[in-house]
């Protein structure tokens, strides 16, 4: 519904966001949409770079940020977002402040650990060949044993280096009392390398050094895969998050003007509000009146008429001339403070959900541990030599070391996700695939989600093109919503000379000698007609009789598409509207919605999706608006439009780019694919231990037969997780 | 025996030569953008034509 479209991000005063260093240089970070290639990027970095002034510009396409560093003082922050914008792209100004670090040194240290594992990996294998080779026929004792140490001598510093995120994590979950997946792998590398030093000792014919590097390898592989994963989704998360950072015009007692970040406003304080600007927090109208759209806070369609003392809501839409507002709340109690509370609950009910790895973790420590206690045992009772039960059941350790399921999961998220993120939708976290997977039940929010969110012309066909193009002539100079929605639907071409924009009334000029006036009916001196929901606009030229535009804010154009498409995959679609009767009864059948309801507060869009949610159904919540947040969060699942409110963005899941709603259907598709996929692996994972556990409880195994066995399960796994990137599309 | 020594530790030195360096391509910022690395080598680069 907050389109922040390009007039929007202009009126954003970057100057807030430039970071200064002693040396008498400005840095700025700008978010910039529409990048896509090196001809973007040049164009972007020449253009800027040419400016008075800038010492530095580069682009970061995978972030798609600009970071701009120039001579402070020869150059406005302002004329460095216009510039980008007059280029052709949008640019919106990042907050460092609250910018986490983006440096990703977790991503760095895994990557390093994987690079110590692999170097070691490849040179202990190329030492173990050479023993195997050897082993029963012209290599001597001696060498063998020198083989031995050789290996150990790269591998030891290796697996202790390489195998520190599994210790770490491993040592975390046992300070807790729990055992976590990595308590086995930690477990597994050292009792290799334990064994392996003791066979060395005693000039032995099996070390697992190649074991013992090679495991972290495998898993490393798997663990930065989910790392990338996280960490695309939560960046692109915050960048949203940062490109919705809201400025205001604070009105000093001097009656200067200044432009402050939303979250330095004390209540109190007097705040200018333009013509198409959204209120940052909780105020009264001081002076000034018109109409406000308050469809992100409640979900209605019309706009609401206001003067002064009437109370707003942090999020609303001023449509008419400048008002002078005081705040009456801070930025963090303005946002959805009656929401909070609900907020939080639904988020503890998200916090229920187990994802399907730990699920499979939970049973496999204690499985696989009591099995090596059994061979141990079991060994000794039929005879063995201590050691020798000791060597079988230290090997089924090795043997079974969760390569294949650590990368079960991982490998096929990252494969649906970045499908998904091409196909334009954002997945923020890979057990929200897993919960999509299981959805049976669809309920949409109407304003800004089944709708476009914004208001359009539904009567041009009626309207004389000349006439079309007279009022366009006069639009064209307006940023307000109608006008902007008028040149929507005629395009762009000339704008008339010297257009007067009158707060609240309409617009103004004279053409060919004739005075042309656009705005509401009692401004051209016309009778307006009660329509409700539609909003309507009236031309008149000269002497002429007035001509009426209608505005409506209409259903996307895959709406309906989307509705059958659900149901073929069978689930149960509804809709929950805060807006009025007449509309949202418009909106669903227009979409082919058989259940909907109408004028719910967000109290009761909760409360709905709590009996749906009791009666067994598992929910994907689609909304946009802050009436929509809690209900976000609290619905097993949940997806808001790219358009949506912050509060929103960050209650979803996921986020859809663009302007249509089928990346859903591919959505609900590939997450079942992955589901599917996710647990062949595990089946898979399953069968391979079913056979690798006999094998090792009789003593069989050799570390011939590990270095075989594991690699190539984690390679069955990794390959079958590709197999998601080839269907359909 | 010697010989094989010889090339054993060789191969070791220069593969742990080639980890070092890969750690400094990623401390020196080399892979914090690779959609953009992949498409900057197709910018057409005015400052280096030719008689300058």
């Amino acid at each position: 519904m907050s389109v922040t479209t390009f007039s929007q991000a202009l009126q954003i005063d970057p100057a807030p966001f430039v970071r200064r260093d002693d040396k008498g240089s400005a840095r700025l970070e700008l978010a910039v949409r529409g990048m896509r290639c090196a001809g973007c990027m040049a164009k972007i970095e020449r253009g800027i770079g040419a400016l008075p002034g800038v010492e530095e510009a580069r682009v970061n396409l995978s972030t798609a940020k600009l970071n701009v560093k120039w001579r402070d003082g020869r150059l406005t922050a302002q004329r460095i977002l216009n510039a980008v914008n007059e280029l052709g792209f949008e640019a919106f100004p990042y907050d460092p402040g609250a910018m986490v670090r983006q440096d990703d040194d977790e991503g760095r240290f895994l990557l390093r650990c994987l690079a110590v594992a692999g170097f070691a990996a490849s040179n202990v294998m190329f030492l173990s060949i050479c023993v195997w080779a050897g082993l029963d026929g012209e290599m001597g004792a001696g060498t063998r044993s020198m083989f031995h140490w050789l290996s150990g001598l790269i591998a030891i510093p290796a697996a202790l280096y390489a195998g520190r995120p599994f210790f770490r994590s491993a040592f975390a979950s046992l300070a807790q009392r729990r055992a976590n997946m990595d308590v086995p792998i930690s477990l597994g590398i050292f009792l290799a390398l334990g064994l392996s030093v003791a066979e060395a000792l005693q000039g032995g014919r099996y070390a697992y050094f190649d074991a013992a590097v090679s495991l972290p390898f495998l898993l490393l592989i798997g663990r930065y895969l989910d790392h990338l994963l996280r960490r695309k989704a939560r960046g692109a998360a915050f960048d949203l998050a940062a490109m919705q950072t809201v400025t205001a015009t604070r009105i000093g007692a001097d009656g200067v003007t200044q432009s402050v970040s939303a979250g330095d406003i004390i209540p109190g304080e007097r705040l200018l509000v333009a013509t198409g600007e959204r209120l940052a927090v909780d105020s009264r109208v001081e002076s000034g009146t018109g109409d406000v759209d308050v469809s992100v806070v409640t979900g209605e369609s019309a706009p609401v008429s206001v003067g002064p003392g009437s109370a707003l809501k942090a999020g609303s839409l001023n449509l008419g001339g400048a008002l002078h507002v005081r705040a009456t709340a801070r930025v963090q109690d303005s946002l959805v403070a009656d929401l909070a509370r609900l907020f939080e609950a639904g988020q503890q009910n998200r916090g229920r959900y187990v994802r399907l790895a730990d699920r499979a973790a939970a049973l496999y420590v204690p499985l696989v541990h009591g099995t090596a206690l059994a061979v141990f045992v079991g060994g000794l009772v039929f005879g063995l030599s201590a050691q020798a039960a000791l060597t079988n059941a230290i090997a089924l350790l090795i043997i079974t070391c969760p390569c294949a399921l650590g990368l079960a999961v991982p490998a096929v998220q990252i494969v649906a996700t970045s499908r998904l993120f091409r196909a334009g939708l954002l997945v923020k976290s890979g057990d929200a695939l897993e919960r999509l997977a299981e959805a049976d039940c669809v309920v949409f929010d109407k304003t800004g989600t089944l709708t476009y969110g914004r208001p359009s012309l539904i009567n041009g066909g009626d309207i004389a093109p000349a006439d079309l193009a007279m009022a366009a002539l006069l639009a064209r100079a307006s940023r307000h919503p109608l006008s902007r929605a008028l040149i929507g639907a005629v395009g762009s071409g000339p704008v008339a000379d010297q257009v007067r924009e009158i707060a609240g009334e309409g617009l103004e000029a004279t053409v060919d000698g004739q005075i042309v006036r656009l705005g509401r009916a009692s401004f051209v001196g016309a009778t307006p007609t009660q329509r409700g929901q539609i909003s309507e606009l009236w031309l008149r030229v000269g002497e002429h009789p007035a001509r009426l535009f209608l505005f409506e804010d209409r259903l996307r154009s895959d709406a309906a598409a989307t509705v059958t498409q659900l149901r073929q995959r069978g689930l149960t679609v509804e809709m929950l509207s805060g807006d009025l009767e007449t509309p949202a009864a418009h909106a669903a059948q227009g979409s082919g919605i058989d259940a909907w309801y109408s004028a719910n507060d967000p109290k009761q869009k909760v409360a709905h999706l709590e009996a749906l949610r009791l009666a067994g159904h598992k929910t994907l919540m689609v909304g946009d608006g802050l009436n929509d947040a809690a209900a976000l969060s609290l619905a097993h699942v949940s997806l808001s439009p790219g358009t949506a409110v912050e509060a929103s963005q960050s209650a979803a899941d996921m986020i859809l780019q663009g302007d249509t709603l089928s990346p859903l259907i591919e959505a609900i598709d590939v997450a079942r694919a992955a589901h599917r996929l996710v647990l062949q692996n595990f089946g898979f994972a399953i069968v391979y231990n079913l056979i690798a556990v006999p094998l090792a409880a009789f003593g069989l195994v050799t570390p011939l037969i590990a270095a075989i066995a594991m690699p190539a399960s984690s390679m069955f796994v990794m390959l079958n997780a590709l197999r998601l990137t080839k269907k359909g599309t | 025996m010697d010989a094989f020594l010889v090339m054993t530790v060789a191969a070791i030195v220069l593969g742990a030569i080639g980890v070092l360096l890969f750690f400094w391509t990623l401390k020196s910022g080399q892979y914090d953008d690779m959609d953009g690395a992949a498409q900057r080598i197709l910018m057409d680069d005015e400052d280096d034509l030719p008689g300058r």
